[in-house]
């Protein structure tokens, strides 16, 4: 894999060498996030939320760890061992909260890492198994996070674990034995905390075995570049390390000076009140809200308000899975020859407002189910759906793109002709 | 060796002993394989402790005309509602064909307790509670019950009359054991 100039890998200690022969670990290490793996040159800052959704998973996976040494995954005492970490346990307040926050800290950096990759064209040819792999990673993502909110058995976990587990009890035929199976019951209830506490402490590690794969996928073509022209000769690119490592070193530290202040800070900014009352059956919430980070997508499941064939639930169920399953087809929807949106004019248009318009649904999905919420969510749903579904495939037959530089170095050395002309003479190349 | 020779011979139909026992070992341990995903899935369903929960009596007796109590069944809440004569009025002043889950108070009550409507506390779209059985608690557009969550309305007889929800509040099997005692379940 990779290009035939990557750097070999060649241990000097005889050590490392008898290693080698006999397990290349070093090697794989170096070949992958070493001096063996050259990167595109011109990589910018967008380029650092893969290594930083890396770092929150690892994060989550330490702080977690600990956490389950105090947390007591019984309906009665669950709420109860989350007060005890958070008072009684040395630091344990600190390990909760890094934790909650980790969680937001991860989809942030994911949504910005997918947001980055539907710019830049990542998920087009080669790399759709890239793309498909880390949609997976997100779903993953997502069902780890749901499980993880319930464990502290609030109210919001409660009544979360109530509404999601209900969706699919809109299945027809099927729908209840289905919800009843994987709740272990009627309602929430004992076995539902143990199934999650047991299935949210395992999915982290599939998840990492699946980063595992989109690396792999990822370092088949190499990594992708802003400007979307493919890499072709060895000046178009750097080893991974260290340029790479220094550069998503330094990206790592700003982030996590963010994660810090909310951490220390805000540490409740994206919580719920609610969620710091016990988990009571007989009671709902005047407000049932979902985390910040799947606000969009409640959004949309919550746009169906009318029966048309299908009941409007199923419909709402159905889109909301649809949203996210549709961007496995998107490499096959988005035609177009060039992958980066810097060359596209049109599309970057389009692009932007899907941006506005995945904030709208955000805004919407933590708002009550009230009018205008209601309407907003139904018309950004739609703008939602046909930018995949129609905006994209028209635009890939229609638009002018704009002319694509040769090369990634004629691209990063516009300007620098100049610089290397001898002192004195006037550069040939001021065209 | 003469044995050896002879387990590899391929019979008059074309077919060698070897692939018999290649395909009834792999056909055995696919079985097997299957028989034991059979327990993995099944230990999700509700347990016999769950299960065991399914019967209560309720005393209805201190429950006056337009009231209303909430009580547990099953770990869900169940809405027990003595209704006044203008509710069963209103009720049934609605032609039941034209709603969304056609059925009539009639249909939702047992014969001679018309005016007791047992259902559960469960809205049916994504499972809230909804309001309206406690004093004081909003009771929607119809004058029944009403979902916080999603804005689903209900009326008089717990049918759903407005918002996303699909079918009427369910009427669980109960008997009236006598004039003032039900058994739910």
């Amino acid at each position: 894999m990779s290009f035939p100039w990557a750097e070999e890998y060649r241990p000097k200690h005889p050590f490392m060498r008898w290693m080698d022969d006999r397990l290349p670990l070093p090697r794989l290490v170096y070949n992958s996030v070493g001096g063996g793996y050259p990167v595109p040159r011109n990589l910018n800052n967008f380029w650092n939320f893969g290594v930083l959704a890396g770092l929150a998973l690892t994060i989550q996976i330490v702080t977690g760890i600990v956490l389950a040494m105090h947390y007591e995954p019984s309906a009665a005492n669950a709420f109860g061992s989350v007060e005890h970490i958070m008072r009684d346990v040395n630091q344990g307040w600190f390990l909760r909260y890094l934790h909650a926050n980790g969680a937001s800290f991860f989809f942030i950096v994911t949504y910005i890492h997918i947001f980055r990759g539907l710019y830049y064209g990542s998920y087009k040819a080669p790399r759709e198994m890239v793309w498909m792999l880390g949609l997976v990673i997100f779903l993953l993502m997502m069902a780890t996070a749901f499980m993880g909110y319930v464990l502290p058995w609030g109210q919001m976990s409660f009544w979360g674990a109530k509404v999601i587990t209900g969706l699919f009890g809109a299945i027809p035929l099927v729908g209840e034995p289905i919800q009843t199976w994987l709740v272990g019951g009627y309602a929430p209830d004992q076995a539902t905390l143990t199934r999650f506490f047991s299935l949210h402490y395992l999915l982290p590690f599939v998840i990492a075995g699946v980063i595992i794969l989109h690396i792999w996928a990822l370092h088949i073509p190499g990594s992708g570049n802003p400007t979307g022209v493919d890499v072709k000769s060895p000046q178009d690119t750097v080893p991974f390390h260290p340029y790479y490592t220094a550069k998503d070193g330094f990206g790592a530290g700003v982030a996590l000076i963010f994660l810090a202040i909310l951490v220390f800070f805000l540490p409740n900014y994206l919580a719920h009140a609610d969620n710091y009352i016990q988990a009571n059956p007989l009671s709902t919430p005047a407000h049932i809200v979902p985390e910040w980070y799947f606000w969009p997508f409640y959004a949309i499941l919550r746009a169906f308000t009318i029966d048309f064939i299908l009941p409007a639930k199923l419909w709402g169920v159905l889109a909301m899975f649809g949203s996210i399953l549709l961007l496995f087809f998107l490499p096959w929807l988005d035609k177009s020859p060039v992958r980066s949106g810097s060359y596209r004019p049109a599309f970057r248009i389009f692009f932007w407002i899907l941006l506005l318009d995945i904030a709208v649904l955000g805004y919407c999905g933590g708002s009550p189910a009230e009018e205008p919420f209601v309407m907003i969510s139904q018309v950004a749903t739609i703008y939602y759906f046909a930018y995949f579904l129609i905006i994209l495939p028209v635009l890939s037959m229609v638009e002018r793109t704009l002319p694509l530089p040769n090369s990634i170095s004629e691209s990063v050395l516009h300007g620098e002709k100049a610089e290397a002309a001898p002192y004195g003479a006037r550069p040939a190349a001021a065209e | 060796m003469a044995a050896v020779e002879h387990s590899e011979a391929i019979g008059a139909d074309g077919v060698r002993r070897r692939d018999f026992i290649n395909i009834a070992a792999v056909s055995v341990a696919g079985v097997g394989g299957l028989a034991l995903l059979y327990p993995l899935v099944n230990q999700m369903n509700p347990s016999a402790d769950v299960l065991a929960l399914a019967q209560i009596d309720v005393d209805l007796a201190g429950i006056e005309s337009g009231q209303a109590i909430k009580t547990m069944w099953r770990k869900q809440p169940i809405f027990i509602r003595n209704l006044t004569p203008a509710e069963i009025q209103a009720a049934n002043a609605v032609d039941a064909g034209s709603l969304r889950d056609p059925q009539t108070l009639a249909e939702r009550t047992k014969e001679g307790h018309a005016n007791w409507l047992i259902t559960l506390g469960v809205c049916t779209h994504l499972g809230c509670v909804p309001l309206g059985a406690a004093e004081g608690e909003s009771k929607g557009e119809f004058g029944g019950y009403f979902c916080p969550c999603h804005g689903s309305h209900y009326d008089t007889a717990a049918r759903i009359r407005k918002g996303p929800a699909p079918l009427n509040l369910e009427v669980p099997d109960y008997e009236f054991l006598s004039d003032t005692s039900v058994r739910i379940g």
